[in-house]
């Protein structure tokens, strides 16, 4: 059993002993929707101008309102996104792709595998490595990235996919969270049954652990993928050449275009930011069970 | 447990120790040490630059800099307005959410999410451009009201972030306080109930002092990450450069240093101080958060 499926039947059950909502004042569940309803309008006009402004044409965006649609040109918009300097954008989505899947695929196999060491084995120096999993987390990016990109650029990394996919192979915070679901999801009763029926340690944690962390797993997974996916500094210092880019960064360079060079890019950028949010928005509907978790887990560090 | 399966154990978490060593350790180990040098230009420059030891003179700099100085002092008066507000407005949220019915909370709570689920520079690009006078639609907005604003004035880069963040960080924040507030026995709010308190008092003596745990350790959070605040404001900066200088936070002025004046010892230096007031902060705000607490 995993934290998830642990969770869920608490909720109905706590909410049962509740009063029923609608024997309090009428008027203070008014107040109360009426704050919600602003807050959701608050969070969400920003992403429906987004929506609205990768629909217009240039005339469209300076001219007209910008909280309602002006002519669909979305079409347009994102051929001229896709045509752009022979499709730039197109690598630079394959390149985010790249490195947030494959840097986070592995960097959750070697999270689970640590996890699962550090919470159902006491082996000596458990105790320091766990000390590290937590101190790096006061470590400041700043004084990681830099002598990452000297040394990375000393072995010929710098501005290469690996200077990217490397540092996604250790994550402190993954490894937490693994060691936390381990816990959880993981009885030393299994275990002991497995040894006794003459499994290695290996197989056990291949055939039996791994299994039965799908849900944890793939949490860690998720968060790991968000992550890079929306990093900024590792790629701003490590990747020179466009060529190897992510979204993120080609995105910041368009942005900044206009006074660099005088060429206004704000519609390509607009269509092209909401683009970049698709990939996040659908993965995170499609596993809210999961990261729901991660996100609580990751406040109680 | 058998000795040797210890050792097996162990051995599940040696990829980590040895990547740990080699993309943190190492670098830090590295960082320290170039910050305990110079480079040095022999003669004319013509013959390239030697490194020196210089012991902690590139620290003796860094504590004197003003602009690094300035930079650090900028972030933390801005970290104390901004976390104070953003939890605020979390926390009245997610009170707000746990007074109406479970399935209406499960509807706002998505909606509220919805900016959490929106990569940080992107959302910085939309802020960027709802505030640009242009193509912005908040500027005819306030013509409207008879306000003429100009959100790309110096005066107005941190609001203007600080809306930025808030906007980002609510729904996180909110779903770690809410998800707080779900553990309060409710056997609590029928007892004062029955003794006669309203919805707002068992609000502000139960369910508050419940949750601050919960608000301790995303302050903390939120105090980590303010201190390292570099992605908004270099994205301002790269489309108002007149609204954000380029020693505007702590990383913006070791960025510089590194990448744009070419000197890495003094930013290597730099980084390590930034290191070590992190420390001290998240040490103090922990200190300070808990003992009000007790």
């Amino acid at each position: 059993m995993t934290l998830t499926e642990e969770r869920r039947p608490a909720r109905p059950v706590r909410r049962l002993t509740e009063p029923d909502p609608a024997s309090r004042s009428r008027g203070g569940q008014r107040f109360l929707l009426l704050g919600l309803v602003l807050a959701s309008a608050y969070s969400l006009f920003p992403v429906w101008w987004l929506l609205v402004a990768a629909t217009k044409d240039r005339t469209g965006l300076y001219q007209s309102n910008g909280l309602w649609f002006s002519g669909l040109h979305l079409w347009d918009n994102l051929h001229q996104l896709f045509t752009y300097e022979h499709g730039i954008f197109l690598r630079w989505t394959a390149n985010s792709f790249l490195y947030a899947g494959l840097g986070s695929l592995g960097g959750t196999l070697i999270a689970l595998a640590t996890g699962y060491g550090l919470a159902r084995f006491d082996f000596p120096g458990r105790g320091a490595v766990f000390a590290c999993v937590v101190g790096s987390f006061l470590v400041p990016i700043a004084l990681l990235t830099l002598p990452l990109y000297l040394l990375f650029s000393k072995i010929g990394l710098v501005d290469t996919p690996w200077a990217m996919l490397i540092p996604c192979l250790i994550n402190p915070f993954s490894v937490y969270l693994a060691k936390v679901y381990t816990e959880a999801g993981i009885p030393y009763e299994i275990l002991e049954a497995a040894r006794i029926d003459g499994a290695g340690e290996l197989r056990i944690f291949l055939t039996i652990v791994l299994r039965m962390m799908t849900t944890g797993g793939a949490t860690v997974f998720l968060l790991a993928f968000v992550n890079t996916w929306n990093a900024f500094f590792l790629p701003l210092t490590v990747l020179r050449g466009e060529e190897n880019w992510t979204l993120n960064l080609g995105l910041y360079n368009w942005t900044g275009k206009r006074l660099e060079s005088g060429v206004d890019l704000t519609s390509l950028v607009l269509t092209g930011a909401l683009l970049s949010i698709v990939p996040m928005a659908v993965m995170m509907v499609a596993m809210r069970r999961y990261w729901r978790t991660g996100v609580t887990l990751g406040a109680l560090k | 447990m058998v000795r040797s399966q210890r050792w097996k154990g162990a051995a599940f978490t040696v990829p980590f120790q040895l990547g740990f060593v080699f993309l943190y350790l190492i670098p830090v180990g590295y960082a320290v040490h170039q910050s305990l040098y110079r480079e040095h230009q022999s003669g004319l420059g013509l013959g390239g630059a030697t490194e020196e030891f210089s012991g902690l003179a590139n620290y003796r700099q860094g504590l004197t800099d003003a602009a690094f100085l300035h930079a650090v002092l900028r972030v933390l008066l801005f970290a104390a307005v901004q976390i104070p507000v953003m939890l605020l407005v979390s926390l009245v949220l997610a009170l707000f959410l746990d007074g109406v019915s479970a399935r209406v909370a499960g509807r706002f709570r998505i909606l509220l999410l919805v900016p959490y689920m929106i990569p940080g520079v992107v959302a910085a690009i939309v802020w960027i451009n709802l505030y640009s006078p242009d193509v912005g639609p908040l500027t005819p907005l306030g013509k409207v009201f008879g306000l003429s604003w100009n959100f790309f004035a110096p005066s107005m880069a941190w609001p203007t972030i600080g809306n930025l963040l808030t906007w980002h960080g609510i729904g996180y924040n909110m779903v770690i306080i809410y998800s707080a507030l779900q553990g309060v026995p409710r056997e609590l709010f029928e007892a004062a109930r029955l003794d006669g308190a309203s919805e707002r008092r068992i609000a502000l003596s139960i369910k508050v002092p419940y949750v601050r745990g919960a608000l301790v350790l995303t302050g903390m959070l939120s105090v980590i990450q303010m201190l390292q605040i570099f992605n908004e404001p270099a994205l301002f900066r790269n489309v108002t450069p007149q609204t954000v200088g380029d020693s505007f936070t702590p990383i913006m002025v070791i960025y510089n240093q590194a990448f744009n004046a070419g000197n890495y010892h003094y930013a290597a230096a730099l980084s390590v101080l930034l290191a070590l007031i992190l420390g001290v902060a998240s040490f103090l705000f922990y200190r300070l958060t808990a003992r009000e607490a007790d």
